[in-house]
């Protein structure tokens, strides 16, 4: 941030390193394909499609009626009924029932803090074999009923006699009928996270042509990967859709360019960010089986990747210090410094496109000399990543975005890549995944080829 | 899953104004199903040779009701004529007729079974004569039985010093498969026995226990049945079909217990593909069933290359492919199986069909030549063509087609999947080691064409 804003936040808080003596590999993945919001999952709920998610999973591995170490997963949008989300679609999935599950939820990165939560478990010993997954719909997204109608609902449960009951009843008003209906709006400044990225956008000055450049790799990238089979153990086709229906494998710079400006019409500077560099709201389900080696071998199955390590990071966008989905730039280099690693060390980069900006914007940061010095601690830039190593295979602005559904996404893929790459230089080839949220939070992971 | 009109005359008065109009009367069929008797009656076995006395010895052992004359007036389960030993047309008569005699004492789902020797190993005209005239004798007879009786006959072949005898492993195999419901919709066929190897199953309910199996196409109608059938008998199921088939196929694999394989089999490295999958994950490969196919129907005077070149791809090409790496592996040494969905098309020929004809015809002529290369270890390679078989793809055809193709057949009723799936188990069964390079139709002895 090359603004007024200078204060250090100290030098970078880097823990010993994790003494562990199992590691816990990753060993394949599934997930449906991603479905535009009103699309061909339209009649699909959460729980549908993390049981199809998880049944195929337990298909490509055979599973069927294993007791697993444990499953987690979540949703960022939610029904009061999907309290048990995760041991619901456990119990309707092909798994023994005798497997525990707990939901988690911690928005956009719900899906990656499942896999570090899970590794983690692992790593300690509590358990061997774990299944990480996230799900979003937002096509049967909750609709709530207005407060002032849900504090007579309240009154009227409560209420003994009729006559009480007839008086509650005779408080609602038309305005208390309009329901609530769902928005990704922040709730402590109102804005939507469009119009909290065209602010970090701006900040950065990314350019419009910048974003659509992205988008158009993220684009082509993914197609190619259809293309050469790269899926073909990574997804299981659900209610006909057999890719992300979001890909646009035709689209061309061209067309990128003549999209009208959505976001950050009305910040004095020129509004850059469009639907094609901004992701659209998605519906779908990811899974990522986790285990212990031994596990995998007992099984037969295969060892793609371990978890090295995760981070979580925050900022505060609340009284604007930095921007909504700055936070990964944080956790990047206090994970890379406990393992005494750069941005040489790692083959593959995996930042969540959540739009277009966000990535130029994280990846301006990382390059920006002030920066580093004064907000990350460093004695300068943290470094440039190798574009020919940022989402080869395409990310969420091809594939889509159902919010919890995006860490499985990348987390399978990368571990599928480092298990292809297998050893750089020696050692093992390695990754790093890197997914903001809202509420300003950010969680990164680094894999590495098993 | 039977059909309406069979459900109709099979009792009450549907059966009466059937009998009275002359309609067919197809019979619900005598399916097998676990812990099933292998006949539902006493056996007679007809014929005085010494192949005959061993037969009765051994099917006595297997506590079969087994009469040397017919007793009168009672109901029979099956008839046995053993004409191992006729040297001369003239011989047929006596033994014939004897089991003529009792025919009318025949239960509903009976079976009647000639055993006898091939006739291209005949030493003498007269000798051939009488071994082909028990062809044309069982063909006829087939179609005079009623009730859902059926006819086929076991060939015994003879090589310069392997005289096989009538209670050779594969030939006492053989007896029991036509015997049982396993062999319901088979009709006026035979099955060469080529050698003495294989081994009756120590439970004869789970035949292919310890198996690994692999069916392609096996996310629905008689792949999925396929899938079924082996588990059920014991087999470990590797489940295949193409990515864009994964949602069927991760059901079917899930239902089975197995693993699912998402793969286009027309890839190049498919069948190394499918044989690391199966010993990676289920540490060996015992069986493989080329099931997957497509249809592009056209008639070839409106054939276009593309339509022409996919079913040749798919139907033929792969299975080529497949079983050359199959050949190659030393994975597949052990007593192996294969088994190829042929189809009566690629027999009697179908109108709109010389590219499935011709691939289907492909997979018979490759069927008999394999034989040769999987005999040194002990392997077989053999095809079952079905006739008009029940399936999401016939109940597309329209009804008076579907109506007519149904009906032209001895047991004048389509066939269900599952009847398919029973003759590739058996022939999947150690107790068919002795059969290589046969096609098994199983179309309940279809009327026109071959």
């Amino acid at each position: 941030m090359a603004a007024a804003d200078v204060t250090t936040d100290g030098p970078l808080e880097s823990a010993t390193h994790p003494q562990t003596t199992r590691s816990a590999v990753i060993v394949g993945g599934n997930r449906i394909p991603f479905a535009r919001t009103g699309g061909a999952y339209v009649k699909s709920s959460n729980q549908d499609m993390l049981t199809a998610a998880l049944d195929g999973l337990i298909a490509r591995f055979g599973l069927q009626d294993e007791r697993i170490g444990e499953v987690a997963a979540g949703a960022v949008l939610k029904h009061s009924r999907d309290f048990n989300l995760t041991r619901e679609a456990v119990l309707g999935s092909a798994l023994s029932p005798e497997t525990p599950a707990y939901d988690l939820q911690q928005a956009c990165a719900t899906g990656l803090e499942t896999v570090i939560g899970l590794s983690n478990k692992i790593k300690l010993g509590q358990i061997d074999s774990g299944i990480a997954g996230g799900v979003d719909s937002a096509s049967d997204a909750p609709i709530a009923v207005s407060e002032g109608l849900r504090d007579i609902l309240l009154d009227l449960n409560r209420a003994k006699t009729t006559v009480q009951k007839l008086k509650i009843i005779g408080r609602i008003r038309p305005k208390d009928l309009a329901p609530d209906a769902p928005n990704t709006g922040e709730p402590r400044t109102g804005l939507s996270m469009g119009e909290h990225q065209a602010l970090t956008t701006a900040q950065w000055k990314i350019s419009r042509e910048a974003q659509d450049e992205l988008a158009y790799n993220s684009h082509r990238n993914l197609a190619s990967a259809y293309q050469r089979g790269f899926f073909d153990d990574l997804i299981t086709p659900y209610r006909g859709l057999n890719q992300d229906s979001n890909l646009r494998a035709d689209t061309t710079l061209e067309k990128l360019s003549t999209l009208k400006p959505v976001f950050g019409k009305n910040l004095g500077s020129e509004a850059t960010m469009t639907a094609g560099n901004s992701t659209p709201l998605t519906d779908g389900a990811s899974t990522v089986l986790l285990a212990t080696e031994e596990w995998a071998d007992a099984h037969g199955l295969p060892k793609l990747a371990t978890v090295l390590d995760g981070e979580a990071a925050a900022v505060d966008f609340v009284h604007g210090k930095d921007g909504l989905l700055m936070a990964p730039v944080f956790a990047v280099p206090r994970l890379l410094a406990r393992h005494g690693l750069t941005f040489e060390d790692i083959d593959f980069f995996e930042i969540h496109e959540a739009f277009a900006g966000t990535v130029l914007s994280t990846l301006a940061a990382w390059e920006d000399e002030e920066f580093g010095r004064t907000r990350l601690g460093l004695g300068g830039a943290l470094g440039k990543v190798d574009r020919a190593k940022l989402n080869i295979n395409g990310s969420s602005l091809a594939a889509g975005h159902p919010f919890a559904a995006t860490g499985g996404r990348i987390v399978a893929s990368l571990a599928k890549m480092l298990h292809e790459k297998g050893m750089v230089d020696g050692r093992p080839a390695r990754g790093l995944i890197s997914v903001c949220a809202a509420g300003g939070q950010g969680v990164v992971a680094i894999l590495e080829a098993a | 899953m039977t059909d309406k009109y069979t459900q109709l005359v099979s009792q009450g008065l549907g059966k009466d104004v059937a009998k009275k109009l002359g309609l067919p009367q197809p019979v619900v069929l005598r399916r097998h199903h676990p812990g099933a008797p292998l006949v539902t009656g006493p056996v007679l076995v007809s014929g005085d040779s010494a192949g005959a006395d061993d037969l009765a010895t051994t099917m006595l052992g297997w506590g079969l009701d087994v009469r040397r004359n017919a007793l009168p007036k009672e109901k029979l389960g099956a008839i046995i004529l053993v004409l191992d030993a006729v040297q001369h047309p003239a011989d047929l008569g006596k033994p014939v007729l004897t089991a003529g005699a009792s025919l009318r004492d025949l239960s509903p789902n009976a079976r009647v079974i000639t055993i006898s020797r091939t006739s291209q190993s005949a030493r003498t005209p007269a000798t051939a004569a009488a071994r082909q005239g028990i062809d044309g004798l069982l063909r006829s007879l087939a179609k005079e039985l009623r009730a859902g009786a059926t006819a086929n006959g076991i060939l015994l072949d003879e090589h310069e010093d392997e005289h096989l005898a009538t209670t050779s492993p594969s030939a006492l195999g053989a007896l029991r498969f036509f015997l049982s419901g396993r062999s319901a919709y088979v009709d006026g066929q035979f099955l060469t026995i080529g050698s003495a190897s294989g081994s009756l199953p120590h439970d004869a309910d789970k035949p292919l226990a310890g198996k690994v199996a692999v069916v392609t196409g096996a996310a629905r109608g008689i792949g999925a049945a396929i899938a079924r059938t082996l588990h059920r008998d014991g087999a470990r199921i590797v489940a295949v079909d193409i990515p864009a088939a994964g949602d069927h196929l991760a059901a079917v694999a899930n239902e089975v217990r197995g693993t699912a394989l998402q793969l286009d089999i027309s890839r190049d490295d498919a069948g190394h593909r499918i044989i690391e999958h199966a010993v990676e994950r289920h540490g060996r490969l015992d069986i493989v069933v080329h099931n997957a196919g497509i249809t592009r129907d056209r008639l070839l005077a409106n054939m276009d290359e593309g339509r022409w070149q996919s079913v040749i791809a798919v139907n033929i090409a792969a299975q080529l492919r497949i079983n050359e790496a199959l050949l190659a592996s030393e994975h597949f040494k052990d007593s192996p199986r294969i088994v190829s969905v042929a189809s009566t098309s690629g027999i009697a020929g179908n109108r709109g069909q010389t590219n499935y004809g011709a691939s289907k015809g492909g997979v018979i002529g490759m069927v008999r030549s394999t034989a040769a290369l999987m005999e040194p270890f002990g392997g077989t390679i053999n095809a079952v063509a079905p006739g008009f078989i029940e399936t999401e793809m016939t109940a597309k055809m329209p009804f008076a087609i579907r109506e007519a193709a149904r009906r032209l057949n001895s047991l004048k009723q389509g066939g269900r999947p599952e009847d398919v799936a029973e003759a590739i188990a058996f022939l999947s069964s150690d107790s068919a080691g002795g059969i290589s390079g046969e096609v098994l139709r199983v179309c309940g002895q279809q009327l026109v064409g071959a």
